[in-house]
Order: structure tokens, then C-alpha cells, then sequence
């Protein structure tokens, strides 16, 4: 696998699209436990993105990545905007001045954006958040790196999808939701299931399955 | 939905333009940015204060920008919390050289937005400091939440610190009164109805008709209880007796009330919470130094209403005394 800055973008440009097909979606989400904006901001945020970065093919990925989280963070508002920002700036960083991405660089990407996320919302595993998906994907990119990308990707997505399934029955402890105590159990973590929508999307464009 | 307005994703630069154009002698907005600031800003030599939040909860902040509060009120997207860029250039924009104190209602967006623009305002050697205001004593404070969000309490952080500023006070002074009130402010609200976020087009939540909603935020997320309705009374004994536990008060302590409407209650239901309000605290012998009735921290067009004790001392009576001139907060 190599991911240069023009598949790069695609891959962004699909995540964008995907994100703005489940607008609606994220927002019914997030209306039962939070405050009803959430589709609608990162649909905003991922619809300036596609413009910043629609012709950065001549850029590293690293300033691609970079440019897609200064993005986020200017348009999105609310918590994810600082949260998804900070971590694909994280993302950037990791892959600072890289023009290809192999299937290591994939992971660092990864475990960037869940420091950067970990970092900025203070948040651990288990507290209804976008962590609850995130993290046990990469621990599921890390634990089978030997198997080959495809096997890595596809066990990442189905642990991601287990951790969003999962927020369902945890109490919210972090976020709007945290206010509800009991009363956030049984919904979905919208942050939860945007992460998991990207992840998806990110898994389908390099395992070239129509998403 | 039906609302007066345009487009839902220019409601909140529309609304800007139409304050500045009715307040020009107060207020100019930065080009650019969806931010107030006060029309003579920056000025020299005094602390700048800077709040904001999402929009949808006016007059707040923008309308307190003005001599003796704010300084700047940035505003996000309805609801949303304002980006750190638009947040930095609100600070840059007010820096008088004195310093910049950043008021924050305790959201985890807000808190988030406005640390990351500190951060960058410090990195241009601005001095800034924050406060974050979590009057709402709905909202427990336990390990499982963030902690209590900020309401309406917060007007009088901006008026109180607004008024140190006002007086010369070093950031440091401003930022030990600001932190005062935060300590002495408490509120609790309750809605009967939903409101509906433009971009959005539905009610945030359903509730019958014969139903109230006890501990509502000011952002249409749920609230604490819902019961069926009850008399006014009844529903200020019962937002009083959540305050009074938490905010011990003695017979011959004097208080601030605030009675705050969030967008769709009358000023006659207002001022009937107000009389029983008045009531408790005459049989506790708590004396009512100031009482403010009206709109302050609305919550669209949500039916329902807050209400907000102050414990004074001598120094919080004076600054909350002081002169204010802004848009929506007159006080001679």
C-alpha cells in the first residue's frame, strides 16, 4: 500500500461525502443526548475542508493532514471542532514532509489523532465518546500490523463499530451527555459514530470497496 | 418552522448586522469574524474582557459589550461553541495592554475553543486568564459529569468584573472578582417548551402538553425532571430550595436576584416568579439588594425561565452598583 497526497485527498473528499450523507443521521444522534448540531457542524467543517485541500496535490501529506485540522477547528465550533481538528493536526505532525504513506505510516496516523484527541477532551475509554471507538481501533491496527494491511483495516473497522455499538450502554461522563447521568443510556455516542463513519470510509477507499 | 429569517446558515451574521446597525454608538463587528467588540476598542490601559458562546441565547454576550462589561462578545454558530481563531481575533481586537480576562460559560466546546485561543493569544505574548462560570445548580457536580454549566449567573460576572475593569483594576484583580461571583452565583432553570435551531428545523426535544421540564440548560438538552405542570409557586419553591442548598444563606445576608426569561415567557409569568422569589427570601430574612426581571440569557424561542441568586458582600454591591452602558444592560 501507498497513499500519496492524491489519494490522500480522495480519501478525504470520501470522508466528507460520507459524513454529509449521514448528516441527518449524526444529528437525530446527537439530539437524544446532546444538543442536535453535530451532523450539521461536521458536515459544515468537512465541506470547507474539500475546498482547502482540492488542490493541494503538490503538498506532503503531512500539510495536507495539517490543513484538514486548522480546517476543522475554524469551522466546526462546538467540541469536535477542537477535538477532530487537533487530532488530524496531531495526524499531520506524525507524518510531517512524508509524500507516500505506507501501511506503518497509517498507523502512526492513527495513534496520533487518538493522542491528540485523548489529549485535548482529557477523555479515557469508557466515557461515551469518540475514544470509545477510536482507540479499540487502533489497538486492533497494532495488534494485527503482521497480518498485512487488509486484515488490519478490516479487524480495525469491525472494533471500531463494536466500541460506537458499545457507548449504547455506558453512562456519558465527558460532553453535553455527561449532564443526563443515566438518562444518556441507551443512545449512541454521535462522536462515536462519526469516528466510526470515517474509519469505515478510510478502510474502503484503501481496500478499494465502493463505499 | 417558522421563524423570521432568511437562510438558516446566515441567521447569526444577519442578527450581528442588524445589532451593529442599531447600536453603532456601542458596538462594531470585525471584519471578518462573527465578533462584537466595543466601538472604541482597544482601550488603553484597562483589562479587556472577552466572553462568547453559541448564538441563539441573546442578549448574551454581544449585547453587554459596552462600558463597564464587555469588551468583546464573540458568537458561535447556534448552539456551538465560537472557533478559536474567531475567539483569538476577538482578544487581539480588544488588548488594551492591560491584559485580557476570558469569560466561559462551562461547556466542554467552550472550554475547549477558548484554551486553544489563550493559547494562541500567549504565544503572541498577550496576557490572558480565564474564569469559567458554572452557576447552574441543576446539574450535579460529580466525577460522572464536566461539572455544572454556566447560565445566566454569568451576566453578573460581566457586570461585576466588567465594572473592576471599568475601575482600573489590574487582570489579576479583575480576574479575583470575577472568580468571586463565580463563587457566590447560583441558578437553576426549568422550560415547558422546546425551541427549534434554525439549521436544525425540529424542536430539540418533545414534551406534552400538560409537562414541564425541571433543570433544563439553556441549550435545549434535556433537563434533570420532568413532571406535569405545576403552579408558579410550586415551581419557585422548588428551583429556590435546589439554590438555597447549595448556596447557604443566613437571616440579614443580602442577595442579587436575577429572574431570567429564555425567549418565550411573558414578562407578566416573569414577574410572578419574581413575587414568590421575593417571598422565600423575606421569610429567611435574606434581604434583596437588586432584583433584575427580564431577558439575559435566552434560549430561542424556549418557554420557561431561570432563576439566579447573587450573595453579596461590600465590594460585590459596589461593583454590581456601577454605571453600565450597553445595548441591553443599562444601569445609571
Amino acid at each position: 500500500m501507498a497513499v500519496d497526497s492524491i489519494k490522500l485527498i480522495d480519501i478525504i473528499k470520501a470522508i466528507a461525502d460520507k459524513i454529509n450523507e449521514k448528516r441527518e443521521y449524526l444529528t437525530q444522534l446527537d439530539s437524544a443526548i446532546g444538543d442536535a448540531d453535530h451532523g450539521i457542524n461536521m458536515s459544515k467543517g468537512f465541506k470547507a475542508v474539500v475546498e482547502k485541500i482540492t488542490n493541494m496535490g503538490d503538498k506532503d501529506c503531512g500539510t495536507i493532514l495539517k490543513t484538514v485540522g486548522m480546517t476543522l477547528v475554524s469551522t466546526v465550533g462546538g467540541a469536535s471542532g477542537p477535538l477532530y481538528g487537533t487530532a488530524f493536526m496531531k495526524a499531520g505532525q506524525a507524518v510531517a514532509g512524508k509524500v507516500n504513506l505506507d501501511f506503518n505510516d497509517l498507523i502512526s496516523v492513527c495513534e496520533a489523532a487518538l493522542e491528540g484527541i485523548k489529549y485535548r477532551g482529557k477523555a479515557e475509554k469508557g466515557e461515551k465518546t469518540i475514544v470509545d471507538a477510536l482507540e479499540p481501533a487502533v489497538e486492533a491496527l497494532r495488534k494485527h500490523r503482521s497480518e498485512g494491511l487488509k486484515t488490519a483495516l478490516q479487524e480495525a473497522v469491525k472494533a471500531a463499530k463494536k466500541g460506537m455499538e458499545y457507548t449504547k450502554n455506558i453512562i456519558a461522563k465527558k460532553g453535553r451527555a455527561s449532564y443526563l447521568g443515566e438518562r444518556s443510556l441507551g443512545h449512541q455516542d454521535p462522536g462515536a459514530t462519526s469516528c466510526y463513519i470515517m474509519l469505515e470510509t478510510l478502510a474502503d477507499q484503501l481496500l478499494d470497496k465502493k463505499s | 418552522m417558522k421563524k423570521i429569517i432568511n437562510n438558516p446558515e446566515y441567521v447569526v451574521e444577519e442578527m450581528l448586522e442588524g445589532m451593529v446597525r442599531a447600536f453603532p454608538q456601542y458596538v462594531r463587528k470585525l471584519e471578518g469574524y462573527n465578533v462584537i467588540v466595543r466601538a472604541d476598542a482597544p482601550v488603553k490601559g484597562k483589562v479587556a474582557l472577552v466572553s462568547g458562546g453559541g448564538s441563539g441565547h441573546e442578549p448574551s454576550h454581544a449585547g453587554y459589550v459596552g462600558k463597564g462589561m464587555l469588551d468583546a462578545g464573540v458568537a458561535g454558530a447556534v448552539f456551538t461553541s465560537p472557533t478559536p481563531d474567531q475567539i483569538f481575533e476577538a482578544i487581539k481586537a480588544v488588548d488594551g495592554g492591560a491584559g485580557v480576562l476570558l469569560v466561559i460559560k462551562n461547556y466542554t466546546g467552550d472550554v475547549m475553543n477558548f484554551e486553544m485561543a489563550a493559547d494562541m493569544a500567549r504565544a503572541e505574548g498577550i496576557e490572558v486568564e480565564s474564569v469559567i462560570v458554572n452557576d447552574d445548580v441543576a446539574v450535579e457536580n460529580s466525577t460522572y459529569t464536566v461539572g455544572r454549566r454556566g447560565i445566566a449567573g454569568t451576566v453578573f460576572v460581566h457586570k461585576i468584573a466588567g465594572a473592576k475593569a471599568q475601575a482600573g483594576g489590574t487582570l489579576e484583580e479583575v480576574k479575583a472578582v470575577a472568580e468571586k461571583v463565580i463563587k457566590n452565583v447560583r441558578s437553576m432553570g426549568m422550560a415547558l417548551t422546546p425551541c427549534i435551531v434554525p439549521a436544525a428545523g425540529k424542536p430539540t426535544f418533545t414534551i406534552g402538553d400538560d409537562e414541564m421540564e425541571i433543570g433544563m440548560g439553556i441549550h435545549g438538552e434535556p433537563g434533570t425532571m420532568r413532571t406535569k405542570l405545576m403552579k408558579a409557586d410550586e415551581v419557585v419553591d422548588h428551583l429556590m430550595s435546589k439554590i438555597l442548598a447549595d448556596l447557604p444563606l443566613e437571616s440579614g445576608d443580602e442577595v442579587a436576584v436575577m429572574i431570567n426569561g429564555l425567549g418565550g415567557t411573558p414578562l407578566m409569568e416573569l414577574f410572578i416568579m419574581n413575587k414568590k422569589v421575593g417571598q422565600i427570601l423575606d421569610g429567611k430574612g435574606i434581604k434583596v439588594f437588586r432584583t433584575y426581571v427580564g431577558e439575559f440569557m435566552t434560549s430561542l424561542e424556549m418557554a420557561g425561565a431561570s432563576v439566579t441568586l447573587l450573595k453579596l458582600d461590600d465590594e460585590l454591591k459596589s461593583l454590581l452598583s456601577a454605571p453600565a452602558d450597553t445595548p441591553a444592560f443599562k444601569q445609571l
